[in-house]
C-alpha cells in the first residue's frame, strides 16, 4: 500500500468523522466548558450570561463546608453501590436462567425487558402510587397477609429502600439483555470442550462464562454507573429527595440548587464535582480492565 | 320664502355634523383604538383560569380585542415566561400570571410594567373599576412590590399586578361526622388538635386531619400555615432568621400532631394528596386553601359533597383570629409587551365587578369583596361568608416574598422541617441548622451589608 493512498484514506476518514465531531463539540464540549467556567462565577436564573460575576474559588469553598453536598454524595454512593450489585447479580442470574432454549423463553425475555421500555417519569408515578401510604396497592396486599401499612415514601429508611427497589425493577432488564446477548455469542467450542473435560455447571459458569464475558460486564457496569449518577426523574417524582435528605442524590441536589435556589454558578460547581467523581470511578474501572486496550493501538 | 328654506337647510347642514360629533362623544369606546389587536396571555392550566377562559369570547365580542391564551402546567409556566420576559425587544406575552412568590423576582429583573402607568390614563382606566373592592390582602400579596420589607404594603410601594385566582386558608370539616359525634367546631388550635385526636381514635376508618408533608416546598407550606397563627415569622425586622423562636417551635409541634393524626403516607403528601384524603372521606378536618370548597362540589373527585362545613382558620389562645395565608396568583403586564394598553384593558375587564360576579357563577374564584358578600352567591357557595370574614385576618406577611425565598424554601426549610417531622431531628436542632443556613444565604444576597456599615 503506498503512502499517498494511505493519506488520502485518512483524509476521507476524517471527513466522515467531521459531522460527528462538530455535534460533539457543540452539544457536549462547549456546555462542559461553560459549566466549568460557570463554577467560578455567580449567576442567578433569569439573568443573562453576561451578568455573571467572577467569584474565584468561593463556590468551591462553600461546597467543602456544605452539609447538603456531603450528604448527597453519601446518598449517591450508597444508592449506586447497592443498585449496581443487586442489578448485576439479578441480571446475571436471569440471563443464565434464560440462556438455554427452555419452553417459553421468548415470552419471559419479553416480559423481563418491559420495565426498560417505560419512561422514567411513568416509572416514578407507577411506584409513587403503588407505594402510597394511604391508597397504595403494596400496603393493600401486605394488609391481606396481616402486615401493617408502612409509610414507604414517608420514612427515611423505607424511602431509600423504595427508590432502590424501583431502580432495580427498571434497570435490571438492561443488564439482563446485554449479558444474555453476550452469553449467546460465546464460542460454543470452548463450552463444549469444557463439558467434555467434565466441568460442572458451577465451573462452567464462574471459570469459563463469566471470565469470557468480562469485557461486556465491564462496559455494562460502566454504563449503569454513569446512569445511576445521573438518575433524577424517578426520585424527583417519588420523594423529591425527602423525607429530610434521605433520598437526595447529587443530581437532584444540583437540580434544586440550579432551578429552585436559582444559583446557577453554585449548581455548576457541584456538577463539576459530580463529573469528577464519575470520571475517577470510570477510570478506575477501565484501569481494572480495559476492553478497548487490545485494540487501542491501531 | 326660498331664502328661509335655504337658511333652514344651511342650519341643518351645520347642525348634523355637530350632533353627530356629540353622539360620537357619547358613544366613547375605550377599546376602539385596539380593535383587531391580538394579545397573548400566559396562564396556568388550573380550574380558575380554565373557567375564566370561557369568558374570553364575551370579551372579544364586547371589545374587538382578540385574545390567545397560552395555558401551561403551573410549574412549567414560569420557565416559559422567563424566556419571553428576557427578550430585549418584544416578548410574546402581553399578560402573564404568576404565583405570588414570583412577584419580587420579576420586578427586580425589570420584567414588569408598573400598573400606575395605566391607571393614570383616563382613556384606559375605567372609573367604575372600584379598586377598593379588590380584596386588599390579595392585591398586596400578589401585586404590590417595594413597600415595607420590599414585598409588603408601605409608603414606597408600587403596584405591578392584579389578584386573579388568589386564595386564603380556612378550615373545612366533615359536618356529618361532627354532628354524629357531638363535636364542636374548633376555634383554636388546641381544640382542633384535641378534636383531631378524638376522631382518629374513635371514628372508624377516618383520621382527624390531613396535611401536606412531602419534603421541600410542600411541607414548608404546611408548616407556614400554622406558623403565622402561632405568631411566628421567618425573619425578624432586621432580616435575622426567627425560625428558632418559641412560636416557631410550637407551630412545628402542631404540624407534627396534625401529621400524626393524618392518614398514612402524609410524609409524602403534596397539596393534591392531602386534598384527596379529605375529598375521599379519609380525613375529617382540613386547614389550607379555600379552593377545597369548589373541589368538594366536583363529583369527579369528591365523595363528600354536601357533608362539609366551613369555619375560620383556627386561632391560638386568646388571639382575635387565626392569621391565615394569602397566596395563589396575580397577573400583570410584561415590560416588553407590544400591546400593553390592550393588555391592561383585558386585565381590567377580567377583574371588574361585573365579570368577577360572572366568574363566581361559573365556579371560578372571585377576587372582590362585593362578590364574596353577595347574598345570592353566599347561598350557593357556603364558604364565601367564611372566606370574606377570614380575609379580615389574612396575613400577607405569612411568608417572606423576597427574591431569595426560592433558595430558602425547598432547599433549606424543606429539608429541616421534614427532618423534624419524620423524627430525624428535634425541632430545636432542625431549626438551629436551618437558621444558620438561611443566614448564610441572606448574607450572600447582601441583606446585612447596610446594618454592618459603621456610620
Amino acid at each position: 500500500m503506498n503512502s499517498s493512498f494511505k493519506i488520502r484514506q485518512m483524509r476521507i476518514a476524517y471527513l466522515f468523522l467531521l459531522p460527528a465531531i462538530i455535534i460533539f463539540l457543540l452539544g457536549l464540549v462547549v456546555p462542559l466548558i461553560n459549566t466549568f467556567e460557570l463554577s467560578f462565577n455567580r449567576l442567578s436564573m433569569g439573568s443573562r450570561w453576561s451578568d455573571r460575576d467572577y467569584v474565584g474559588l468561593q463556590n468551591y469553598e462553600r461546597m467543602v463546608e456544605d452539609d447538603h453536598v456531603r450528604s448527597s454524595v453519601g446518598v449517591t454512593l450508597r444508592f449506586a453501590a447497592i443498585v449496581l450489585v443487586a442489578e448485576l447479580v439479578i441480571g446475571m442470574g436471569l440471563a443464565l436462567l434464560l440462556e438455554k432454549p427452555i419452553k417459553g423463553a421468548a415470552v419471559f425475555r419479553t416480559i423481563f425487558i418491559l420495565p426498560l421500555m417505560v419512561s422514567p417519569v411513568a416509572v416514578g408515578l407507577i411506584w409513587r402510587y403503588l407505594l402510597d401510604g394511604r391508597i397504595g396497592l403494596v400496603n393493600h396486599y401486605l394488609g391481606l397477609v396481616g402486615i401493617p401499612a408502612q409509610t414507604w415514601l414517608g420514612n427515611p429508611d423505607l424511602a431509600f429502600f423504595s427508590i432502590v427497589i424501583t431502580d432495580i425493577w427498571q434497570w435490571t432488564p438492561f443488564i439482563f439483555i446485554i449479558l444474555l446477548a453476550g452469553l449467546q455469542a460465546l464460542p460454543s467450542e470452548v463450552l463444549e470442550a469444557s463439558r467434555i473435560d467434565g466441568a460442572n455447571w458451577w465451573q462452567m459458569t464462574f471459570l469459563i462464562k463469566v471470565p469470557m464475558l468480562r469485557s461486556i460486564l465491564l462496559v455494562t457496569v460502566l454504563m449503569r454507573l454513569i446512569d445511576v449518577f445521573r438518575a433524577l426523574e424517578v426520585i424527583f417524582i417519588m420523594t423529591f429527595g425527602g423525607p429530610g435528605r434521605s433520598t437526595q442524590v447529587m443530581s437532584l441536589h444540583i437540580y434544586k440548587t440550579a432551578f429552585t435556589s436559582q444559583t446557577l454558578g453554585y449548581a455548576s460547581t457541584i456538577a463539576v464535582v459530580l463529573m469528577f467523581i464519575m470520571l475517577v470511578l470510570s477510570l478506575f474501572l477501565l484501569l481494572f480492565s480495559n476492553p478497548l486496550k487490545e485494540r487501542a493501538d491501531f | 320664502m326660498y331664502r328661509r328654506i335655504i337658511l333652514v337647510a344651511l342650519v341643518a347642514i351645520l347642525l348634523v355634523p355637530m350632533t353627530a360629533s356629540v353622539m360620537a362623544q357619547e358613544a366613547f369606546d375605550p377599546y376602539a383604538p385596539y380593535r383587531g389587536d391580538t394579545i397573548v396571555v400566559s396562564w396556568p392550566s388550573l380550574y380558575h383560569f380554565n373557567q375564566a377562559a370561557t369568558l374570553i369570547p364575551q370579551f372579544e365580542e364586547e371589545t374587538g380585542i382578540n385574545v390567545e391564551v397560552d395555558f401551561l402546567q403551573y410549574q412549567a409556566m414560569k420557565p416559559a415566561q422567563e424566556v419571553e420576559l428576557q427578550k430585549p425587544r418584544t416578548g410574546e406575552y402581553d399578560v402573564v400570571a404568576w404565583v405570588v412568590f414570583t412577584k419580587s423576582e420579576y420586578v427586580i429583573n425589570g420584567y414588569l410594567e408598573p400598573l400606575a402607568n395605566f391607571f393614570v390614563n383616563p382613556a384606559l382606566a375605567d372609573p367604575s373599576y372600584n379598586p377598593d373592592d379588590l380584596v386588599p390582602a390579595w392585591t398586596e400579596t400578589g401585586g404590590v412590590v417595594g413597600g415595607t420589607n420590599a414585598y409588603l404594603p408601605g409608603p414606597t410601594q408600587a403596584l405591578y399586578g392584579l389578584p386573579f385566582g388568589a386564595e386564603t386558608s380556612i378550615m373545612a370539616y366533615r359536618a356529618d361526622i361532627f354532628e354524629e359525634h357531638g363535636l364542636a367546631v374548633p376555634a383554636t388550635y388546641d381544640d382542633m388538635l384535641e378534636t383531631a385526636a378524638y376522631i382518629t381514635e374513635n371514628v372508624e376508618g377516618v383520621y382527624g386531619m390531613t396535611s401536606r408533608g412531602a419534603a421541600g416546598h410542600q411541607i414548608v407550606h404546611g408548616w407556614l400555615l400554622h406558623l403565622s397563627p402561632y405568631g411566628g415569622t421567618i425573619f425578624d425586622e432586621n432580616w435575622e432568621p426567627a425560625v428558632t423562636s418559641p412560636e416557631a417551635i410550637a407551630s412545628l409541634h402542631a404540624l407534627k400532631t396534625i401529621m400524626e393524626n393524618s392518614p398514612p403516607g402524609v410524609e409524602a403528601n403534596g397539596f393534591g394528596d392531602q386534598a384527596n384524603a379529605f375529598l375521599q372521606g379519609d380525613s375529617a378536618i382540613y386547614v389550607d386553601s379555600h379552593k377545597i370548597a369548589a373541589m368538594t362540589r366536583d363529583p369527579n373527585q369528591s365523595l363528600i359533597d354536601g357533608k362539609v362545613g366551613y369555619a375560620l382558620h383556627p386561632k391560638v389562645g386568646d388571639a382575635e383570629c387565626g392569621l391565615s395565608e394569602t397566596g395563589g396568583f396575580a397577573m400583570g403586564i410584561p415590560s416588553n409587551s407590544a400591546n400593553k394598553e390592550a393588555a391592561f384593558l383585558f386585565m381590567q375587564w377580567m377583574t371588574s365587578p361585573r365579570i368577577d360576579r360572572q366568574l363566581a357563577l361559573i365556579g371560578a374564584d372571585p377576587g372582590r369583596i362585593s362578590t364574596l358578600n353577595d347574598p345570592e352567591l353566599q347561598e350557593q357557595f357556603p364558604e364565601y361568608a367564611v372566606v370574606v370574614e377570614q380575609l379580615e385576618c389574612a396575613n400577607p406577611n405569612w411568608r417572606p416574598l423576597i427574591p431569595e425565598w426560592g433558595a430558602l424554601n425547598a432547599p433549606i426549610l424543606g429539608v429541616y422541617v421534614s427532618e423534624f417531622a419524620t423524627g430525624n431531628m428535634t425541632a430545636e436542632e432542625a431549626m438551629a441548622q436551618a437558621a444558620e443556613e438561611i443566614r448564610a444565604e441572606m448574607e450572600r444576597a447582601g441583606y446585612y451589608g447596610w446594618s454592618s456599615m459603621d456610620m
